[in-house]
């Protein structure tokens, strides 16, 4: 059976309108860490909206996602400061570690997704990544593994 | 909750006693850069060891004046993030610069209990030692007014708000002013606004304002997309409050009772300061029904983004606020007429809203001085990329690029040469050598092609390929575009492809009037402002830089030596000592030669993946 009193927490929070939308979309995501398509047809009850509607807007978001995420979410920073700074090599040192590429982002025992973000806005610190959203910064691409083989350590134990 | 007016000045005054009171403090910085670095650990450590010494210290503002005693604090951005963890000791204005947990012991012994400066934390530039932060030539150049509080209070402390004259400006408007003056005094300073047009904000105002159509909205673009910008970030996480005064004055002069702040998704500790800011206003009374006993009600709201661009597009936004997908819309009508849920709306930035309680404090003809005729005020920048002092700055509108680059960014990083500096982001362009000084306003920066837009400022050095970052703006807005407009969504499209393949070596002849073909064609047909701009930085490249995109098309060389696909990867014959680890490793066959003879890498095989680089034990493998 679905759990859908997330939803309904969500839902008593925001208010049962179109408005609340992408919050109740939002606090979906971080509890499943995905959107199931189970609350598709639930939400579009419950808030008056066509379910073709809600899944537009969970498509046009980048932040929405309809496959699950994996434990640890590495998102490398891409944004202007970064990329002149070389992040480009160590995202490809993470997919090379982690057997991922930029179609297939997350790892098939769902530890693991890295994707990319436009700017963390920690440009300072660039290049940065961050890590479950823990900012890691002045990243190399051997930091970045060994931080991958870490986790994979503790999570081995 | 406060009734009125006097019960506001009677707590302000009390805090304000309370906050002058404070002899010493530790301030530690605690703005992004600084807590990656590990800000938070020094801040704990300096607790511990006071704990430790029996030095009496606070974490927080007291309730009643207390002279002695040292007040530990963590505040906002301090700016110059490339030397952080920045800790800084008042009243002396001591900045130490790159404090490791180890230094805490020794700051508590020697400059809190014994009053001497530790020199070997000081800021050093050119062998010269600067003890105060205000001496160092990074801050000297700056005017910093709406970050003025971010390095100074507790953004989590509404009493520091109110000790620093926080809620005096709405005070005044409340109490003092009529709408209209309120909206005159915005006009008369000249405040363009900061997110990117610089469309007059007064102008803005009095049209919602003379518009009858009720109710209406105050609406703040916190979706600071632009990659390499974190000015308004600052603003929300280390100063809360100022946007929150900003928006609620905007209200009164427009005749609005709700607000919406909508704050990038990448940004969960802004959303988590804003929330906690209106709490405490709603607590107070500033915020919710019949504010300070005036009448006024004002309601603020948040709502988070979810990752996409182009909502920093006024209509896009909007819709995103109503739940809807984030798509731009054709105007006319415009945002002022109709807006967030079809109502008039006033629709500004962050740092827009920042500058109004300034405003109203000073008055106009005080902030009219602070700039050029034209563009009034300041503007902040985040200064990235090959740059010696990255970080957060605030400087008068029309400063010249090259103060902004070297006498306060201290030059291009690492001893490199300077080649270019990209303003405005995806939808802005390049500037060069000769635009040193050019002074930075938006009517200047038009002239050339370039625009401030929300103020990334990102240096590039002469190892950065101007193809290659072209390529990369047009990625990004590939990626961004919506998809609603043909021009946008098929141009950007192939004007990408043509770009990949110029930098995989591929170019051909006509590309680059191609190029500029299809840029200038999506700039007059797109939809909205992302659409129109998306060919900026292809097209400035190109005005700039078009040896660079001849070399990379007819002599398939990048000259910058960055594109990976135009590098000739090569075997040194002196030091390769035939061992084929380096054959055994290409995937391709490209490599051949005779056990314990110098090996070659046959170059019309060679995809140039560089995995014989790695692999050659002797280091016998060089790429140019």
């Amino acid at each position: 059976m679905f759990d859908y009193s997330v939803l309904d927490r969500a839902i008593e929070k925001f208010g049962n309108e179109e408005k609340s939308l992408i919050a109740v979309l939002q606090e979906a995501q971080e509890n499943y860490r995905y959107l199931p398509k189970e609350i598709f047809p639930y939400l579009a009850e419950k808030l008056n909206v066509s379910e073709a509607k809600i899944f537009g807007v969970a498509t046009f978001y980048e932040n929405f996602s309809l496959e699950q995420k994996g434990k640890y979410v590495i998102k490398v920073c891409d944004g202007t400061a970064c990329h002149v700074r070389h992040s480009v090599p160590i995202l490809e040192a993470l997919r090379k570690e982690l057997g991922l590429s930029e179609e297939k982002k997350t790892t098939d025992d769902l530890m693991f997704t890295v994707e990319t973000v436009a700017c963390l806005g920690a440009c300072s610190s660039a290049p940065a990544i961050t890590l479950n959203n823990e900012i890691y910064p002045t990243m190399t691409p051997e930091s970045a593994v060994a931080l991958v083989k870490s986790i994979i350590e503790k999570e081995g134990k | 909750m406060l009734k009125s007016k006097e019960e506001l000045q009677a707590l302000r005054s009390q805090v304000k006693e309370a906050f002058d009171a404070e002899s010493k403090r530790i301030i530690v910085c605690a703005g992004a850069g600084c807590v990656s670095k590990g800000a938070l650990k020094i801040y704990d450590k300096f607790a511990e060891i006071m704990k430790e010494k029996g030095v009496k210290f606070s974490l927080e503002l007291q309730k009643e004046p207390h002279s002695d005693g040292v007040r530990l604090k963590e505040s906002g951005c301090h700016g110059f993030c490339e030397i952080g963890p920045l800790v800084r000791i008042e009243p002396q204005g001591w900045l130490y610069v790159k404090v490791k947990v180890e230094d805490c012991e020794e700051i508590i012994s020697e400059t809190i209990i014994g009053g001497k400066c530790v020199d070997r934390l000081a800021y050093t530039q050119d062998g010269q030692i600067y003890r105060e932060q205000k001496e160092i030539p990074f801050y000297k150049k700056q005017t910093r007014l709406i970050l003025d509080n971010c390095d100074k209070i507790d953004a989590t402390s509404i009493e520091e708000y109110l000790a620093t004259g926080g809620y005096t400006a709405l005070e005044k408007v409340l109490f003092d002013m009529d709408a209209e003056s309120v909206i005159n005094e915005i006009s008369e300073s000249g405040l363009r606004g900061r997110g990117g047009g610089g469309f007059p904000a007064g102008r803005k105002w009095s049209q919602v304002a003379r518009q009858n159509n009720f109710p209406k909205y105050v609406v703040c673009n916190g979706d600071e997309g632009d990659p390499g910008a974190f000015m308004d970030r600052s603003v929300m996480e280390d100063d809360p409050h100022r946007l929150l005064e900003g928006m609620i004055i905007a209200g009164i002069a427009c005749g609005a009772n709700d607000g919406y702040i909508y704050v990038r998704a990448e940004y969960p500790k802004a959303v988590a300061r804003l929330e906690l800011a209106i709490k405490q206003a709603t607590e107070l009374g500033l915020l919710g029904d019949n504010i300070l006993g005036s009448g006024f009600n004002f309601n603020m709201h948040i709502n988070r983004g979810a990752g996409a661009f182009v909502c920093g597009e006024g209509s896009a936004l909007t819709a995103s606020i109503e739940g809807k997908r984030g798509m731009p819309r054709t105007k006319p009508p415009r945002t002022v007429e109709h807006g967030l849920f079809d109502k008039p709306t006033v629709l500004n930035n962050v740092e827009t809203y920042a500058n109004v309680s300034t405003i109203i404090n000073n008055g106009s003809e005080w902030f009219k001085k602070i700039g050029t005729e034209n563009s009034t005020g300041t503007k902040t920048f985040a200064l990235t990329g090959n740059i010696q002092n990255a970080g957060l700055i605030e400087v008068p509108m029309g400063t010249t690029l090259r103060e902004v680059i070297f006498d306060i960014g201290g030059g291009v990083r690492d001893g490199g040469e300077f080649k270019a500096v990209q303003i405005g982001g995806p939808s802005g362009g390049c500037l060069t050598e000769e635009h040193f000084d050019l002074p930075l306003d938006f009517d200047s920066l038009s002239k050339v092609g370039a625009i401030i837009g929300s103020g990334g400022l990102v240096v590039m050095d002469k190892k950065t390929c101007m193809v290659e970052v072209a390529r990369f703006f047009m990625d990004f807005t590939q990626k961004e575009s919506c998809g609603k407009c043909v021009p946008c969504r098929e141009g950007t499209k192939r004007m990408l492809e043509i770009l990949n393949r110029i930098v995989d070596g591929k170019g051909e002849d006509g590309d680059i009037e191609l190029l500029k073909e299809l840029g200038e064609a999506i700039s007059k047909t797109a939809l909205c402002g992302l659409g129109k701009t998306a060919a900026g930085p292809v097209l400035s490249t190109i005005k700039y830089f078009e040896d660079e995109y001849r070399a990379h098309i007819y002599d398939k060389k990048c000259p910058a030596g960055a594109c990976q696909k135009l590098k000739t990867i090569s075997i040194d014959p002196e030091i390769c000592k035939g061992c084929s680890k380096c054959a055994r490793n290409c995937p391709v066959g490209a490599i051949k030669g005779e056990i314990k003879k110098p090996f070659v890498i046959d170059q019309k095989l060679c995809i140039k993946c560089g995995a014989c680089l790695s692999s050659c034990p002797f280091k016998a493998i060089k790429e140019n």
